[in-house]
């Protein structure tokens, strides 16, 4: 029975958004509604965590909002992510980057991956 | 008001129209075909017995296979329930209800068998407190006392004390149909509901 509950979560996951991991710099574009108007608001900044699976699937953005950190956790498959793009892929050593938020500056960088 | 005998099939969550996202039980609800119809004449109050799923003949009874067939169904069912009528709503033999039976939207009540727990201690069962667990204290979970002394003279009846937690008939109140798969006859509820996977539900508005 647990692979009609997988069957039920795979008809409402999102397939069109690309591949990303921990270290990549992404821009989501999410849907937001003030009222009756909606709009999209863009949120730039490193993936440093991904967690769950199926339709619980989230991620973590940080980015650095005029001098403060700010992260945010989307849901991976929510109806309200317009599209993500991967602006930079990051190469990392772990899959949660928590320790980002104790470095400031020149310390915070991810080097760039290379892609051959 | 009629309702449904149905499988837990497990939580997932689905997104509305905000964007939230809703923790949702899936549930395998019907068709439950009409077995028999309990009117006031006959028997005292009205109800309708609804059965769900399918038993062999070798592993039924002789009586509930002609129960059965009495109503139209070649095999006996794996359940049967009762389901009493309020309003002035007709049943006929055979008849077989389906998920449609609810909206998006309405309110329903579901029954079914907790998760059994064994025998467990009173800050599990009772969520009663412990002693703490670091600061010199010694380990402890006990009932602590059982009550004044001389005068009763006996232990107050019902008072909380270890025992079987779990695997006791529960129902949930009041949980929001999210969305209804007719098609599979699925019934998306909003939140848990009682029991392990695969197990019995009745569902009622």
């Amino acid at each position: 029975m647990a692979d009609l509950l997988q069957e039920l979560d795979k008809e409402q996951l999102r397939d069109d958004l690309p591949d990303f991991a921990p270290g990549d710099t992404v821009r989501v574009n999410y849907r937001v509604r003030e009222g009756e108007k909606e709009r999209i608001q863009a949120f730039e900044g490193v993936c440093i965590a991904r967690r769950g699976g199926g339709m619980g699937e989230t991620f973590m953005v940080r980015k650095i909002s005029s001098g403060i950190g700010v992260e945010r956790v989307f849901p991976l498959n929510s109806p309200f992510i317009r599209d993500i793009e991967v602006v930079r892929r990051g190469r990392v050593r772990r899959a949660k980057l928590y320790y980002l938020r104790g470095l400031k500056g020149k310390a915070a960088r991810i080097r760039e991956k290379r892609v051959n | 008001m009629a309702g449904l005998i149905g499988k837990k099939i497990g939580m997932t969550r689905v997104f509305d129209a905000e964007g939230t996202a809703v923790p949702v039980t899936v549930v395998e609800a019907g068709p439950c075909p009409v077995f028999q119809v309990k009117t006031q004449e006959t028997d005292g109050y009205s109800a309708v017995q609804l059965g769900f799923g399918r038993r062999k003949a070798k592993h039924a009874t002789l009586a509930e296979v002609g129960h059965a067939v009495k109503a139209g169904a070649e095999e006996a069912p794996r359940v049967l329930r009762e389901f009493p009528i309020s309003g002035g709503e007709e049943f006929e033999l055979g008849q077989e209800l389906t998920v449609e039976v609810f909206e998006v939207g309405d309110k329903v009540n579901v029954v079914g068998t907790s998760k059994g727990r064994g025998f467990q201690g009173v800050v599990k069962r009772h969520g009663f407190a412990g002693r703490p667990a670091s600061h010199g204290h010694p380990m402890s979970r006990t009932p602590g006392s059982m009550g004044p002394g001389t005068d009763p003279s006996r232990v107050i009846k019902g008072k909380k004390l270890p025992g079987q937690m779990g695997g006791t008939r529960t129902t949930v109140r009041n949980l929001e149909v999210v969305k209804v798969d007719t098609e599979r006859n699925l019934l998306f509820v909003k939140g848990g509901v009682p029991g392990v996977r695969n197990s019995y539900l009745f569902i009622a508005k």
